[in-house]
């Protein structure tokens, strides 16, 4: 995914109400009337903020029907999961590095701090 | 995350605040696991991104202390700094984090280690930080080059 792709991703994700409009449309596609409900705002500004998900490559709108429900591209979305995952693996990383710093230490160790330890 | 053991990292982005929790099982005594983040010999054995060499500037690890370490990859230095606003052995450390390669961003840290039978020990870490993109971002700060210049231009971004 192209750098700029991804900074689109993640300004739109950025909003909490967007953030909030993509866990709905995780549960199943909803039209902009459906979406629009649950907040006080206009229907102009939810489609303002559709038109920010939609340019994300986050959500599609059918282009024939005529309800045009708004669809939720898992794929992009699933992008978060994998960010995630990498995270823990790199974490986990560490902290077998660490295990290994443990099982070298001597039994009797007390928790000095770092700044008493000469160096 | 179902072919993950109990004991290997586990990873939780909170929802509702910029939060990321990790937690973590060892099978070391609490004062081991604490002294391994307080001693600055230690702390470069483990900590920092793999294949990176860790240099540590300053690590005087008790409340009101502070740090500084390098990290270098093909000769870029990337400096990480901040405050230990709480140290209380062997089970907490409370800190603040900063990526010298944008200043103005600070996570607040937050180190528990529980004592667990059989002389093993939990480890807690969340890290807190002001924005969600902020915490995206340091979601996604171990991926590779296109996405950390995904980022940068974000950074360039938001900044405008």
């Amino acid at each position: 995914m192209a750098a700029d792709a991804l900074s689109r991703v993640f300004s739109a994700l950025a909003d909490p109400t967007r953030r909030d409009m993509v866990a709905r449309l995780a549960v199943g596609d909803a039209t902009v009337n459906e979406l629009a409900a649950p907040y006080d705002v206009s229907l102009q500004a939810v489609s303002k903020h559709l038109r920010v998900l939609e340019d994300a490559g986050l959500v599609s709108r059918s282009r024939d029907a005529q309800r045009r429900p708004v669809h939720l591209e898992a794929q992009v979305f699933d992008l978060m999961t994998k960010w995630i995952e990498r995270y823990r693996r790199e974490a986990e990383q560490r902290y077998r590095r660490l295990d290994d710093v443990l099982a070298a230490m001597p039994d009797d160790v007390t928790p000095t701090r770092g700044q008493e330890s000469p160096s | 995350m179902t072919s993950t053991s109990a004991r290997e990292t586990q990873i939780v982005a909170d929802p509702d605040v910029p939060l990321v929790r990790i937690t973590r099982e060892f099978d070391a005594p609490r004062e081991k696991v604490f002294r391994a983040h307080t001693d600055p010999e230690l702390v470069v054995q483990w900590q920092g991104p793999n294949g990176m060499e860790a240099r540590v500037d300053h690590y005087d690890c008790r409340t009101g202390g502070s740090y500084r370490y390098v990290h270098v990859q093909d000769g870029q230095e990337y400096g990480f700094h901040g405050c230990f606003h709480e140290v209380r052995s062997p089970e907490l450390i409370v800190q603040t984090f900063t990526f010298e390669g944008f200043p103005d961003g600070v996570a607040l840290e937050r180190l528990v280690l529980e004592e667990l039978p059989g002389g093993r020990t939990r480890l807690t870490a969340t890290s807190l930080v002001d924005s969600f993109e902020g915490r995206d971002a340091f979601l996604a700060s171990g991926m590779d080059t296109g996405v950390r210049e995904g980022y940068q231009r974000l950074d360039a971004l938001l900044a405008g």
